[in-house]
């Protein structure tokens, strides 16, 4: 159950000083929506390392905040886009140790792990979209048989 | 929400000498030239002094990304290449537990606690306790 939800905000990235504004926004938002303390340093980690990606990798970009809800859930959905030059192999990109210079490679799929939804899109010449969505409290977990 | 003024950008990070350590106490917020400048000024530091030892005590620190890990990953072979030893002290368990989500567990670097348990581990000689329990002091 999906309640319509509005864009809170949208924060330029464009400097180092916007990274670390976004890292404390994420951090005051996550905390005002209840996230516990590591589920909020899961999502400041994984928006640090998307938001550098844009800066760096697609030169500059912005970070479009939505709260979003469902049921009685509360969420953070946070997009991250760039007009840089785009990934040409995202399964490539996604996988540790892959980076495209200087970085240790862990950026998008560390981030990817950081957050209970993940979706990368993106087309050589076309910039870049990351739309990175987490809960206040983990979703019920698919039963696995053992 | 008001965004903070941009003046505390680019802080150089306190480095405090005790004796035969040093004591480089990072900020809450670090911004990536302060991290940058971070490795330099350590390194600076224990050339222009006669510690044998670094400390660097994170537990103000809430966020610890790819970017910083790197950065506090590397301190430690500098600081070894001018003969002298590093503990980090106080990663919150939040960051920790994000750490290794993220695929950073940092394996060259030596850990404590809080800053009084790194004081001491830092004085031992290399590599004596690399594997035990840091907890368990100099037994």
């Amino acid at each position: 159950m999906h309640v319509p939800s509005t864009v809170a905000a949208r924060l330029p990235i464009a400097s180092d000083m916007d990274l670390t504004w976004i890292r404390q926004y994420v951090r005051q938002v996550t905390a005002e929506l209840g996230f516990g303390l590591v589920q909020q340093t899961k999502l400041v980690t994984a928006a640090s390392e998307l938001a550098r990606n844009a800066l760096v990798h697609g030169g500059g970009g912005e970070m479009e905040v939505t709260q979003v809800a469902r049921g009685r859930v509360r969420g953070l959905r946070l997009v991250f886009s760039d007009s840089g030059p785009g990934i040409a192999d995202t399964e490539l990109a996604l996988s540790d140790g892959y980076t495209s210079g200087g970085g240790l490679g862990l950026g998008l799929g560390g981030a990817r792990r950081l957050v209970h939804e993940f979706t990368l899109d993106s087309r050589p010449g076309q910039g870049t979209t990351v739309t990175i969505t987490a809960w206040a409290s983990e979703p019920p977990a698919p039963r696995k048989a053992v | 929400m008001t965004r903070p003024l941009p003046a505390a950008a680019g802080t150089h990070v306190p480095v405090l000498t005790l004796d035969d350590v040093l004591l480089v106490t990072v900020q809450r917020n670090l911004d990536d030239r302060a991290a940058e400048w971070l490795r330099q000024d350590i390194a600076r530091a224990v050339t222009e002094s006669t510690a044998t030892g670094v400390v660097i005590d994170v537990s103000g620190v809430e966020v610890v990304d790819s970017f910083l890990g790197r950065v506090l990953a590397d301190i430690a072979p500098t600081v070894k290449l001018l003969a002298a030893q590093t503990v980090l002290a106080g990663i919150r368990p939040a960051v920790a537990v994000t750490l290794v989500e993220l695929g950073l567990t940092l394996p060259g670097l030596r850990t404590a606690l809080h800053i009084e348990q790194a004081l001491r581990l830092v004085r031992e000689p290399c590599g004596a306790h690399d594997d035990t329990n840091p907890r368990q002091g100099g037994v």
